[in-house]
This record gives C-alpha cells, sequence and structure tokens, in this order.
C-alpha cells in the first residue's frame, strides 16, 4: 500500500506497525466486518419474514398447513445448529446443483452419487469452475445467508406464535363482536398488540444472531473471528510480518465490536420496546399511561 | 459508474465462460512452508509455486480456493474443488476414499516439539492437528491426545503449558524451534510416518490423474522439484 512497506522486514517500530496494519491480510480483515455486518442485515429480515410465516402457518384453521408450521419450528430447533451447518448446507449445495443437472445437462445416463462421490456435468456446477473468486464468495455468503435464515427463522416463529397467543382472548372477541372479519382482527387487533410480546424473545434472538457469526467459516466464508485467529496466530519468518502469539490482542478487539454491537443493539430495542408499549394494555404500556398524567 | 461496474461484471462473466478446463485447486493456507496465506492475503508457500508449475506442464487452467481441514476431504467428494493440495500425506485410510497423486514430497519425519528436554512424550499429553497421520499416531503411542483444528492452535498448546509437547511434520515445526530462541526444543528421535505428500483426487478423476502424474514425474526428472524443495524447506528439506 505504502512505498515503505517494500521491504518488511528492514522496518521498525511505529512504520512497522503502520504497514503490518495496512497489509492485504488486514484490509481482508477490516471487509469481513462488513461482511458480518451484511449478513445480519440480510440474515434478519428474512428470518423475520420467515418466522411471521412459520407463526401464521402453526396458527392456521387449516391443517396441513398447520402441521408444517408445527413440523418447521419443531424439526429446526430440535437439531443442532453445528449439524445443521455442515449436514444441510452441502445438502442444500448438491440439491441446487442436482436440479440444475436435470436442466443443462446433455448426458444423464450416469448416477449422480456415485459410492462417496457427488458427479454433475462441468454445465451444472454452481457457480461454474470458472467463476471469479469473488462469485464462490458470493455463493457461499447466500447459502450462509439460507441457512442462518431457516435456522433462526423456527426460533422466531415460536417467539411470535407464544406473543400471538399471549394477546388477551377477550380482545379478539370484541373485535369480532364489532363485525371484523378473521383477516381484519389478524390485522387491526391480533398483530399490533402481538409485538409487545414478541420483543424480548426476538431481542434475545437478534443477540445470539449477532455472536452465532462465527459459524459462517464452517460454510467458508471468512469472518471476523476466522481472520481474527488466521492473524494472530505465531507467524515464523515464511510470514512478511513474523511475530509471536497475538491472538489475545485481536480477540480482544473483537470483544470490543461485540459489546459495540450489543450496546448499539440494547439502545435501539429500548427505543422500539417504549413505542411498541404506548397505549397497550400491558404493565409496560400501563407505566407510560400513569407517567404521562 | 453503474455502467462501468455492469460492463465489468459483463466481462468478467464473458471471460470466464470462455474456456471450460478450469481444475481448482484446495488447499488449507495454515501450514506454512507447505501452504499459507499470506501477508497479501494470496496463497503462498511451496505447493503454490509447485501446484502452479504442474498446471502450467498439464497445460491445465488451475484455480486456488482455501478449505478448512476438517472438511476438505468431503468437499472433494462433493465437487466443490478438484484437487486437495494441502501437504495432505499418502495413508492407506485416506487411499480408500480418494486417489491420490504421485508423492511430491518425500516420506518425511515427524517430530515431538516440547518445551522441555524432558518432556514426557510417551504418556503425558500431546498435541497434534485433527485428522492427520501424527493425531493417528499419537493415539495409537499411549500418550493422550490432545487435537486441533489448525496446526497453528497445537504449537500454542505447547507455549501455554496445555500440551508436554506437540507432534508434526518436522518441516512444519522447524521455524518455530529456531525462532523461539531455546523455549521450544525437539524431544526424542524423528519418525517416519506416512508415504509421502501427494495430491488429492476423486477417485473417479483418473485422466486429470495421469497427467498431473506426468507433470510430477517430469519435474523429478529435471531436479526442478528438488530445486523447488531446496528454497522452501532449506538444505534440511528431503529431496528426491
Amino acid at each position: 500500500m505504502f512505498a515503505v512497506c517494500a521491504t518488511p522486514k528492514a522496518i521498525e517500530g511505529l512504520t512497522w506497525a503502520m504497514c503490518y496494519l495496512t497489509s492485504g491480510k488486514h484490509l481482508d480483515f477490516y471487509w469481513s466486518f462488513v461482511t458480518v455486518l451484511l449478513l445480519l442485515a440480510i440474515t434478519a429480515p428474512v428470518a423475520m419474514a420467515l418466522g411471521f410465516g412459520g407463526a401464521m402457518a402453526a396458527r392456521s384453521q387449516i391443517a396441513p398447513l398447520r402441521w408444517i408450521g408445527k413440523a418447521y419450528t419443531a424439526m429446526v430447533r430440535g437439531v443442532p445448529d453445528i449439524v445443521y451447518f455442515l449436514f444441510f448446507v452441502i445438502a442444500l449445495d448438491q440439491g441446487i446443483e442436482y436440479l440444475n443437472h436435470l436442466r443443462v445437462c446433455e448426458d444423464l445416463s450416469q448416477p449422480v452419487f456415485r459410492g462417496l462421490e457427488f458427479h454433475v456435468c462441468a454445465e451444472a456446477k454452481v457457480p461454474p469452475a470458472t467463476a471469479s473468486p469473488f462469485m464462490f464468495q458470493a455463493y457461499s455468503f447466500g447459502l450462509a445467508v439460507i441457512t442462518f435464515a431457516i435456522v433462526f427463522g423456527a426460533f422466531v416463529a415460536n417467539v411470535i406464535y407464544g406473543a400471538m397467543q399471549a394477546v388477551p382472548h377477550a380482545q379478539l372477541e370484541t373485535a369480532e363482536a364489532y363485525g371484523m372479519s378473521h383477516g381484519q382482527v389478524f390485522r387491526r387487533v391480533l398483530v399490533p398488540q402481538m409485538w409487545t410480546y414478541a420483543l424480548p424473545g426476538l431481542t434475545n434472538l437478534w443477540m445470539i444472531l449477532i455472536k452465532a457469526t462465527p459459524l459462517l467459516f464452517l460454510l467458508s466464508v471468512k469472518d471476523i473471528v476466522y481472520y481474527a485467529r488466521e492473524l494472530g496466530g505465531t507467524k515464523t519468518q515464511a510470514y512478511d510480518y513474523p511475530h509471536a502469539d497475538w491472538r489475545l490482542y485481536y480477540f480482544l478487539g473483537l470483544l470490543v465490536f461485540y459489546l459495540l454491537m450489543t450496546k448499539l443493539s440494547e439502545i435501539v430495542l429500548t427505543r422500539i420496546s417504549n413505542r411498541l408499549s404506548k397505549g397497550q394494555a400491558t404493565a409496560a404500556g400501563e407505566a407510560m399511561r400513569k407517567a404521562a398524567i | 459508474m453503474k455502467k462501468l461496474l455492469l460492463a465489468t461484471a459483463l466481462m468478467a462473466l464473458s471471460a470466464g465462460f470462455a474456456s471450460a478446463d478450469v481444475v481448482r485447486l484446495a488447499t488449507e493456507g495454515a501450514y506454512p512452508p507447505f501452504n499459507f496465506i499470506d501477508d497479501k492475503g494470496e496463497v503462498a508457500g511451496f505447493e503454490r509455486e509447485f501446484g502452479d508449475e504442474v498446471c502450467k506442464r498439464a497445460a491445465l487452467e488451475c484455480t486456488w480456493t482455501t478449505n478448512e481441514w476438517d472438511s476438505i476431504i468431503p468437499n472433494l467428494q462433493s465437487g466443490n474443488y478438484d484437487v486437495i493440495i494441502a501437504g495432505m500425506s499418502i495413508t492407506d485410510e485416506r487411499s480408500k476414499v480418494i486417489t491420490f497423486s504421485d508423492n511430491y514430497y518425500p516420506p518425511a519425519a515427524s517430530a515431538y516439539l516440547a518445551a522441555s528436554a524432558d518432556a514426557d512424550v510417551k504418556t503425558g499429553i500431546v498435541s497434534a492437528q485433527v485428522g492427520t497421520i501424527q493425531a493417528a499416531y499419537v493415539a495409537e503411542s499411549g500418550a493422550t491426545l490432545l487435537e486441533f483444528p489448525t496446526p497453528d492452535e497445537t504449537v500454542a498448546a505447547v507455549r501455554n503449558g496445555e500440551a508436554a509437547a506437540v507432534f508434526a511434520d518436522k518441516d512444519y515445526l522447524r521455524p518455530f524451534a529456531t525462532e523461539s530462541n531455546g523455549a521450544l526444543v525437539f524431544v526424542g528421535e524423528d519418525i517416519s510416518i506416512g508415504g509421502g505428500v501427494g495430491l488429492g483426487l476423486r477417485q473417479s478423476d483418473t485422466e486429470l490423474k495421469g497427467k498431473l502424474d506426468t507433470a510430477i514425474k517430469a519435474m523429478k526428472a529435471d531436479g526442478s522439484l528438488n530445486a523447488l524443495i531446496e528454497k522452501y524447506f532449506g538444505p534440511e528439506g528431503l529431496k528426491f
């Protein structure tokens, strides 16, 4: 990056530190923070949507839909995350390639599964072998988003399902007595009140999601924890910038990052919580009403 | 700006589709001097240079990727890349699930590295990387095996006293010993295990194996492989 950094082993002190901290690998490290934030920004709304859908399905009057909703939450919540990330992702990847195989390959005579090996023709590879490294990263990232969303969606579904049950039944009955249809009751009475019960649970899930991102490395997306371990490890003379075991400092840096994220989330979530409690028939809403008098 | 980006993206895509015969090489990127991620963030080391040379001789277009050691064989079988080039020793157990090219590094010595010369490597706690021939050896040796996912952590475990010694390829451990100012020393005799280091391939990829074997044989014959070994492993490196 800087001209002085061309001979890393000849420089010392602050110049060394500056060159070290701006090496290509460190720049990758800084970018990985963006990767993690991007993952959170995409996964959270998708998981929310899946969870909302799951909760609606689990409450549905139609039996098969209800079974799907219940089965989704029960199955995903019952399987350890790490198994999910190892097994499901390979299955998802192979599933995508298999469908592509049926679509584009000319020679379908060969079996796809041969012993331990999985074979599709070269055109069916996703992404194709000729794609740029960036495409491979983007594809892994996409798989990661889907997997995270499915796993966290199941937890969200259960939280929202519970929150929907917590809305006083008398309110729904009253709404129906006013002549509202099922859909109207759902939109106008159930959902607005449900959030205030769901928020504490959703807050927890958000925090867990922030801290679950190291699982990204299982999907060969290099996240901040991978880089902290890789950069912090002892570096011998084979590297441009040899140093002792500095993992402690890198992980302290991550600690600060995670604490900042937690603090920031807390501030935002408290505001949302206050806003949602306004005018609700809950203890928090009641306290706000009294304070306002 | 947007048009520029779009044009670049299209160029990248069309350039990508133009040639079909691309071989994807996977390495671990944490095992210097065999393979490591250099300070530019790129794969480097003995295997980087060796792999590029083999590809050139075999007239293959190769791209590099990194994969965690733990899942490096399953991902090969799943077709996520075509060749493992990660300092992997040829063993009977691995040969049951994948196939190996000719070895490009002779059966190398493994050694114990410890914080003191009288460390108990026979019955004490010995660290090794998970899924390596060294880990299997330690498990059989009567010592208590302590496994780590990356090689660097196995050495760190000795430094902080978690393990009495680390058992790994001597070529990997040597820089740690020489650069530690006597804090880390080799203990006991070198032990030779495994059948040398080879490229890992899917058992069905016989055509690719043939091409790579021819290139490796040529490199052995004209001495360029020995020169590469000398460059990365120094005079102690084993030659063909």
